[in-house]
């Protein structure tokens, strides 16, 4: 790859301002007239080998977010540069980013065999002109996440999740990445089968060095595997911070709450009782998302989007700290 | 007792031969408890709610042994109109995608009433003020502008909300949870488990909760059933089974789980293999091929279920306490 002429203090990839709004009503004339405002502006980077985890609720933008910064939707404003370069976006999908989907039962075509499928992103891009070295780069594949050679010819439905999920994986690793967005890759999954394909997405990150961008709402889940995670709610990111760091020493009011939230597997963690009131509102409003559902919210707070700042290590968009 | 399971077993007729997903369940509910039943898919905790509801798909499921008692009374071969009757009134059920168990061109104030209307032959006035202080109850916003909404207007957790609401109408004396909070975000779903425990406490209702979320078991349960391959593993108070668990798959369960309230950057503990194939008989103990102290007799001969004290019974030949006498000797 090219990566080795870019300067380690360069992000791999870097997010600027990326807005994604959605049209969902037109008028008369075919123009727009009401928009869903999946991404207000986002920001941030993403360094070589590393994992940054993309947290919220469902409807805050976190997938909308990985499919813009590939490219399978045009972005609104904003831009996505890759080892410093402009990636030009509308012209679809990008080669060195590929992806890792929720549903390992409908992202797998069932009459394709699994060959196929795991060879068919080599094929689109012509990475091989003969087959046969074609085929040996898809049983590599296959036997890089656990499954065996003869599993080749075999079809989807044969497959338990886990395994149709190690497909996935293998699909997503066939023409060398860069980077790897993985769209809640584990949450259709049985807690048991869970680990195992977290622990599978860990090695081939030790072994291939690879650097994901780690989309979900299990919050337990991100803190384990990501080495930074970002909070997002409503379009917008709340706060930015070391995994660590972020779980121990929350700061901003929706980052408390959302962790507060988690129903920790041990009776005697009895939890902050104070719930977070109200659910997530439509998004086209001129304060900070969240406070409607702050109970320190301001005046200033309803009137004005908080900008990024930073505190203490953390990134956060808050009137308040 | 308002439920007692006797050595229930379910099954289903398919193209491939009989599943029998449930294989000699037996569990009891006491008044005011709520009772986890926590597994993976596939390991028959829905199934057993659904028997019990009396809610299986009649053409190709079967009830080959046990019994099920409903405040003292056999109800496993009760007819469905007697079934219909104990449904809403006895016991009601609430599901995990409330958008699919609501009529989408019903307005919610209708489909309340008409409930209302149905079991308690309350004319329409009376029901439109039942319904209307039941969605207040369980924390419907507006509830009176709220009333003349579809379900598409909701939010997936008020529609739960509304889904409690209907569940509520007869006050029944059980309520099954099934995944109810599976499909919500985890700040909506802390809403919904505080009002259930809040309701249970204020309408002496018992709950059997279903889920696969230890989490959430943790949060609200009296005492759980660990389920695997349509029988109950270990059962206990809550407080023995996450601190003191004995099967060797409750144990994995819990090991695999990362935790956000406490560090730890080794590699998660895993459970290899997978669940057995609930189409062919199992000899011996069902999690025998995937555990790591499997001995020779575990693959010959199914445990029996032991009980460790404390109310806590484990299905295991190698219970954790007696490996670790083993150790000590």
């Amino acid at each position: 790859m090219n990566n080795t002429e870019i300067p380690n203090n360069k992000p791999l990839l870097s997010v600027k301002n990326l807005k994604k709004h959605f049209v969902t009503k037109k008028n008369f004339f075919g123009h727009p007239k009401e928009y869903a405002y999946a991404l207000n502006g986002i920001s941030f980077d993403i360094n070589k080998g590393e994992t940054m985890g993309l947290v919220g609720e469902s409807g805050c933008g976190k997938t909308t977010a990985g499919r813009t910064i590939m490219g399978i939707y045009k972005p609104t404003a904003g831009e996505v540069y890759l080892h410093g370069e402009k990636l030009d976006l509308s012209k679809g999908p990008e080669k060195r980013i590929q992806m890792i989907f929720q549903d390992p039962y409908a992202c797998l075509n069932p009459r394709m065999t699994v060959g196929e499928i795991i060879g068919e992103p080599l094929e689109i891009n012509n990475v091989y002109d003969d087959n046969k070295a074609k085929q040996q780069r898809v049983y590599e594949l296959l036997e890089l996440v656990g499954l065996s050679r003869e599993q080749a010819n075999r079809f989807p439905h044969e497959f338990s999740g886990g395994q149709r999920q190690r497909i996935g994986i293998a699909r997503a690793l066939a023409v060398n990445p860069d980077i790897i967005i993985c769209d809640e890759p584990i949450s259709a999954l049985d807690v048991s089968i869970q680990a195992q394909v977290v622990n599978l997405m860990r090695r081939l990150q030790k072994e291939l060095g690879l650097t994901y961008l780690f989309i979900a709402h299990d919050l337990a889940m991100v803190k384990y595997i990501s080495d930074r995670v970002a909070v997002m709610y409503m379009g917008a990111i709340m706060e930015l911070a070391a995994a660590e760091e972020l779980y121990a020493n929350p700061l901003h009011p929706y980052t408390k709450s959302l962790l507060a939230a988690i129903p920790v597997p041990d009776p005697d963690v009895r939890q902050d009782v104070s719930i977070i009131k109200g659910e997530i509102g439509t998004g086209d409003m001129t304060g900070c998302p969240f406070a409607p559902r702050c109970n320190k919210a301001s005046d200033k707070c309803f009137k004005e989007m908080p900008a990024i700042k930073n505190v203490e290590g953390h990134q956060i968009a808050c009137h308040l700290i | 007792m308002i439920l007692e399971i006797n050595n229930l077993s379910v099954g289903f007729h398919t193209y491939r031969g009989d599943v029998r997903a449930v294989r000699g369940v037996t569990f009891n509910v006491n008044e005011g408890e709520i009772v986890g039943i926590v597994g993976e898919s596939g390991c028959g905790k829905s199934v057993t709610a659904h028997a019990v509801m009396g809610l299986l798909p009649e053409e190709n499921s079967f009830i080959n042994q046990g019994n099920i008692k409903l405040l003292g009374e056999d109800i496993t071969n009760k007819s469905n109109k007697e079934m219909a009757k104990l449904r809403g009134t006895s016991m009601a059920m609430i599901f995990q995608d409330p958008m699919t168990s609501l009529n989408p061109v019903l307005t919610i104030g209708q489909q309340m009433t008409e409930g209302i209307i149905k079991s308690k032959g309350l004319n329409k006035k009376d029901a439109h003020e039942e319904a209307l202080a039941l969605l207040k109850r369980v924390g419907i916003p507006k509830a009176e502008e709220r009333m003349k909404a579809y379900p598409h207007e909701f939010s997936g957790g008020m529609r739960q909300r509304v889904m409690i609401a209907m569940a509520l109408i007869c006050k029944p004396k059980l309520l099954f949870a099934d995944e109810p909070t599976t499909a919500l975000d985890v700040t909506i779903q802390a809403q919904i488990l505080e009002l259930l425990d809040e309701l249970r406490r204020e309408m002496k209702m018992s709950i059997v909760l279903v889920s696969h979320d230890l989490g959430v078991i943790a949060r609200i349960c009296d005492r759980v059933n660990v389920m695997y391959a349509g029988r109950i593993v270990e059962s206990g108070p809550v407080g023995e089974i996450f601190h003191n668990p004995q099967h060797p798959y409750t144990r994995g369960l819990l090991n695999s789980l990362p935790r956000v309230d406490k560090v730890d950057d080794t590699e998660l503990p895993v459970i290899e293999g997978h669940p057995p194939d609930l189409l062919y008989d199992i000899k011996g103990c069902s999690f025998a091929p995937r555990c790591g102290e499997a001995m020779k007799v575990c693959a010959a001969c199914r445990p029996n279920n032991e009980n460790m004290g404390k109310e806590h019974c484990v299905e295991c030949w190698l219970p954790a306490r007696d490996r670790e006498e083993g150790h000590h000797e």
